[in-house]
């Protein structure tokens, strides 16, 4: 039995008894939580994709993935993911570049400008994108007509180019990042030799400094893969007026149209298993990267590198960089609130035409639209409350108890951060519609609460066990030989030293449960209606302008949480 | 000839908190071919910033800079030749072995840029990686390697194209000291065999004693002395080369008629026979083993305390309000508490420090 090995012998010894039940208490309820809110769901897809009530039974599988639409959908989630995959890295290794290493000015403003993707949630950023490039009624595609007096508008968004675009727009900052932090790691001394032994600027760059980033991009560009193969919310909001599907959008579309029936959550549990087949791929590729092939680049003291002097093509590269930074940040915000107060979607920016009433609409008018904001509020609130309390204790059971299955537990916490947020909430479906003990949180609230502890529990086990490995054993040793229990050692230095990680691992659940659209779309019930589904409700009725008005409260929501986050990391830092 | 020459090389730096700091000044050099020559002085004194304007990786503030007769940085004529086409070698303190190749690609690296035919650089590295002790590892990645076998292909990496001038980065700072040692004569026996010049920056007074044919001592951005180490040794020219250049002691003192007396307390004759053309506040300075420690003549003083080193007995002992230490052989013994007397040979006589250079030091160590 499992549970009876897993005390740490040598602390059940200096305890003086032979089982610790405080420590024993904890394994089991990680355990419990972990089954529940990960295993299940799993296991129930698959229970529903090859069991047909009496038989295992495949042949309603291959008609899935044989399907006509199905494979379309197959087809523009690959097409999309490694385009846009593609384009990021490109894009995203050039901006990495001329910020670790070239002279160009402003690179305060443009390192600021690249952290604000992260703080919109996609789908608000495709809406915006939408309003503006969406065929005739976009309003820079009216803008562009009128101007030039063309007959068709020039750019339509609503295609799968115009989902790769987005996309890559919204992911290359993955590749940004992990390439120029790799670049500030890097011993600047590794590219002056090069110099030295008679190699010119573009050289150095193509044997030394790009081999030795490789490790970096292939993390990054995987990231974008992964996350653009389950993104719902981009393809969502482009792609769905023209019935252009993904494999998220169709196991959605799927589950919508078969109202309940069994054999519509057979197909939509039939195609989870493909996306997550793909995704899978993509995971066990990155974990061997993240194994193999690492170089410690991390060496040498801390020298600034010699910047490579741009000269002449110092400002317009600069110009062009602003230009480009501000058009894909800095716009689709602007587009967001600019329609936010404006009567009708469409009419033009002119005074006349400028009001409050979508923002007194939303809030005066509107129940749903109040449930929302509560909703996610509380939503988030418990979520994050929950995974912190339960991500610690993983934490320390996984580093400092260290059971015998440690590595189990770890890979059960990070097993629904791994899947589509779609394949999990069908998970949840399945699970929690009254499979086991009669339990039916469907339609509740409950059930968006299990899934996003699912889907963000890994974010809380990250923040909290990060701290404790700071937590060196001697400081705990120091406790207990100053005669303190192991328990109160626990409460009074270890908890207390790895309290800062644990509210900033708080906030790492609140922000996404806030600006959560691809559970909490299946899993909504009439009165658990989110942020993220309000919004996309709002717009997908036409009320284009209520819905951007929403969006300006919740990206208001969002910055202000973020502000406190940053507040605190500060904080921590100081302490 | 001249193989390096450094004229009026000034460097400053402008930073937020500090204002700006002249990192190197007026710095005048001219280094022999084939010489070996050391730039010595504690971190941030403006030698390594020194050793990166020769190499090309910073650019000057005033002055220029001759290679081979050549002028490669001159602020005035605004020439500047970056550093891939100064023909150097340069060794730096954290080995930079690029981890992506192998041994032979490092080391093959700066021909295969220089286009060399491949049959000539298979030759060359093969030659190169038999003169520094690395023959058969030729497939194995640096990673799998201890860091003095690392710190041999960044040499064998610097020597195979044959340069005029190596530059030394405190090469031997990450090694461990019996490494260092067979590393200092590797270096020493490679030059002898290519003949290029050196420059060997390091903060380690005994390495740059025993690796230099001359040396500098460098104090905030300022030449203090150049000379042979045994000049510098024997004959610094001010307190900081003085104290940089082995233990010291130093006592401020006041002199009348060639006699020493404690600043402190001008009653209290410390020493007789300085100069007669020395008058007034000095500072003198000694070395622990150049006090003689006896029961007979001399300054009388007591026993501090007694530390037994391996190859010497150190004692301290009061002097005045401070304390001077003294080494002597270890059969020459006293007991902690015992009076005795100290004898001083050849004191070095310096005035004292402005304040001026004691603000600045200050400013500069909270940098």
């Amino acid at each position: 039995m499992i549970f009876s090995r897993v005390i740490n012998p040598d602390l059940a010894r200096l305890e003086g008894k032979r089982g610790f039940p405080m420590d024993r208490l904890m394994i089991i309820l990680c355990y419990v939580a972990l089954i529940t809110v990960a295993i299940l769901p799993v296991l129930m897809i698959l229970y529903y994709a090859f069991w047909d009530g009496t038989k295992i039974d495949i042949a309603m599988f291959k008609q899935v993935i044989f399907q006509k639409s199905n494979i379309g959908a197959m087809w523009n989630t690959m097409v999309i993911g490694v385009c846009s995959t593609a384009l990021a890295t490109v894009v995203g290794v050039f901006f990495a570049w001329l910020l670790g290493r070239s002279d160009i000015p402003m690179k305060g403003v443009m390192k600021f400008l690249f952290s604000i993707p992260f703080m919109i949630p996609p789908f608000l950023a495709a809406m915006s994108w939408d309003m503006m490039f969406s065929g005739r009624g976009g309003y820079v595609n009216k803008a562009l007509m009128s101007l030039f007096n063309l007959a068709k508008a020039p750019f339509n968004i609503n295609s799968v180019a115009g989902i790769i675009v987005i996309e890559v727009v919204y992911y290359f900052p993955f590749v940004y990042m992990q390439v120029v932090s790799a670049l500030e790691r890097m011993d600047p001394t590794l590219e002056e030799s090069a110099r030295i032994a008679g190699a010119g600027q573009l050289y150095v760059i193509r044997k030394i400094t790009l081999p030795l980033t490789i490790p970096a991009i292939s993390s990054g560009m995987l990231l974008v893969l992964i996350t653009s193969l389950s993104n719902y919310g981009i393809p969502a909001m482009l792609g769905y007026s023209q019935n252009i599907f993904t494999l998220p959008t169709m196991i959605t579309e799927l589950m919508d149209r078969a109202g309940g029936s069994f054999e519509g959550i057979r197909q939509s549990a039939a195609l989870s298993i493909v996306l997550v087949f793909i995704v899978s791929i993509a995971l066990l590729v990155q974990r061997r990267l993240m194994t193999h092939g690492r170089y410690d680049i991390i060496k040498g003291k801390s020298m600034r590198p010699m910047l490579i002097k741009l000269r002449g093509a110092k400002y317009p590269l600069l110009a062009f960089s602003l230009l480009f930074l501000s058009l894909i940040v800095v716009a689709p915000i602007v587009m967001i609130i600019l329609v936010s107060f404006v009567k009708a979607y469409g009419l033009p920016f002119l005074a006349q035409n400028l009001t409050l009433a979508n923002f007194r609409r939303i809030f005066v008018g509107n129940i749903m639209v109040r449930d929302s904001v509560k909703n996610s509020l509380f939503l988030a609130f418990s979520a994050a409350s929950f995974c912190l309390l339960l991500g610690t204790m993983l934490a320390y059971v996984i580093y400092k108890v260290k059971p015998k299955g440690g590595i189990a537990l770890e890979m059960m916490a990070v097993l629904p951060y791994s899947l589509p947020g779609t394949v999990m909430a069908i998970g949840c479906i399945l699970a929690w519609s009254g499979a086991f003990f009669g339990i039916t949180l469907y339609n509740t609230i409950w059930i968006i609460l299990v899934a996003y502890i699912a889907r963000y529990l890994s974010y809380a086990l990250k923040s909290s066990s990060a701290a404790l490995h700071q937590v060196h054993a001697s400081l705990e040793e120091a406790a207990r030989s100053c005669g303190a229990s192991h328990m109160q050692t626990l409460k009074d230095i270890t908890l207390p030293l790895i309290k800062p990680a644990m509210i900033s691992g708080f906030f790492l659940v609140f922000l996404p449960c806030m600006r959560e659209l691809t559970t909490s779309i299946l899993l909504y019930g009439p009165q658990s209606r989110t942020l993220g589904v309000a919004i996309y409700q709002l717009r997908i009725n036409g009320q284009i302008a209520p819905a951007a008005a929403l969006s300006v409260v919740t990206i208001t929501l969002i910055i202000i949480c973020n502000n406190i986050v940053k507040a605190i990391t500060k904080d921590k830092k100081r302490a | 000839m001249d193989q390096i020459v450094l004229e009026h090389v000034t460097k400053s730096f402008t930073t937020k908190s500090l204002g700006t700091v002249v990192a190197v000044k007026d710095f005048n050099l001219s280094v022999k071919k084939g010489e070996c020559f050391s730039f010595l002085g504690p971190s941030g004194c403006g030698k390594t910033t020194t050793l990166r304007m020769i190499a090309g990786f910073e650019d000057l503030s005033e002055g220029s800079i001759y290679l081979g007769g050549r002028l490669v940085s001159d602020k005035k004529k605004n020439i500047y030749l970056p550093p891939e086409k100064r023909n150097l070698g340069m060794v730096f303190q954290a080995f930079a072995v690029w981890p992506h190749l192998n041994v032979y690609d490092n080391v093959a690296f700066p021909l295969k840029v220089k286009k060399c035919p491949p049959p000539e650089i298979q030759k060359r590295v093969a030659l190169t990686l038999h003169h520094s002790n690395l023959d058969g590892l030729e497939k194995v990645y640096p990673s799998d390697l201890s860091g003095g076998q690392q710190q041999r292909i960044a040499l064998a990496r610097a020597i195979v194209v044959n340069p005029d001038v190596m530059l030394l980065d405190e090469p031997l700072s990450n090694l461990d000291p019996h490494l260092r040692e067979s590393m200092r004569f590797e270096i020493k026996r490679l030059q002898k065999e290519f003949g290029f010049t050196i420059i060997f920056v390091t903060h380690d007074q005994a390495e740059a004693m025993a690796l230099s044919d001359r040396m500098l001592v460098m104090d905030m951005g300022n030449i203090q002395q150049i000379g042979t180490p045994q000049e510098l040794y024997h004959k610094p020219v001010n307190r900081f080369v003085y104290n940089f250049l082995g233990q010291s002691n130093f006592t401020d003192v006041a002199i009348r008629d060639g006699r020493a007396f404690l600043k402190e307390d001008e009653s209290n004759l410390l020493f007789t026979g300085a100069p007669a053309d020395l008058k007034g506040d000095y500072v003198m300075a000694t070395r622990p083993n150049a006090i003689d420690l006896n029961r007979e003549e001399g300054y009388r003083t007591t026993i501090l305390k007694r530390t037994s080193k391996t190859e010497f007995m150190e004692y301290l002992v009061s002097v005045g309000k401070g304390t001077f230490m003294v080494q002597t052989p270890h059969r020459n013994f006293f007991r902690a508490g015992e009076p005795c007397f100290i004898k001083i040979k050849d004191p070095a006589w310096y005035k004292p420090e402005s304040k001026d250079v004691e603000e600045e030091r200050n400013r500069r160590n909270t940098i």
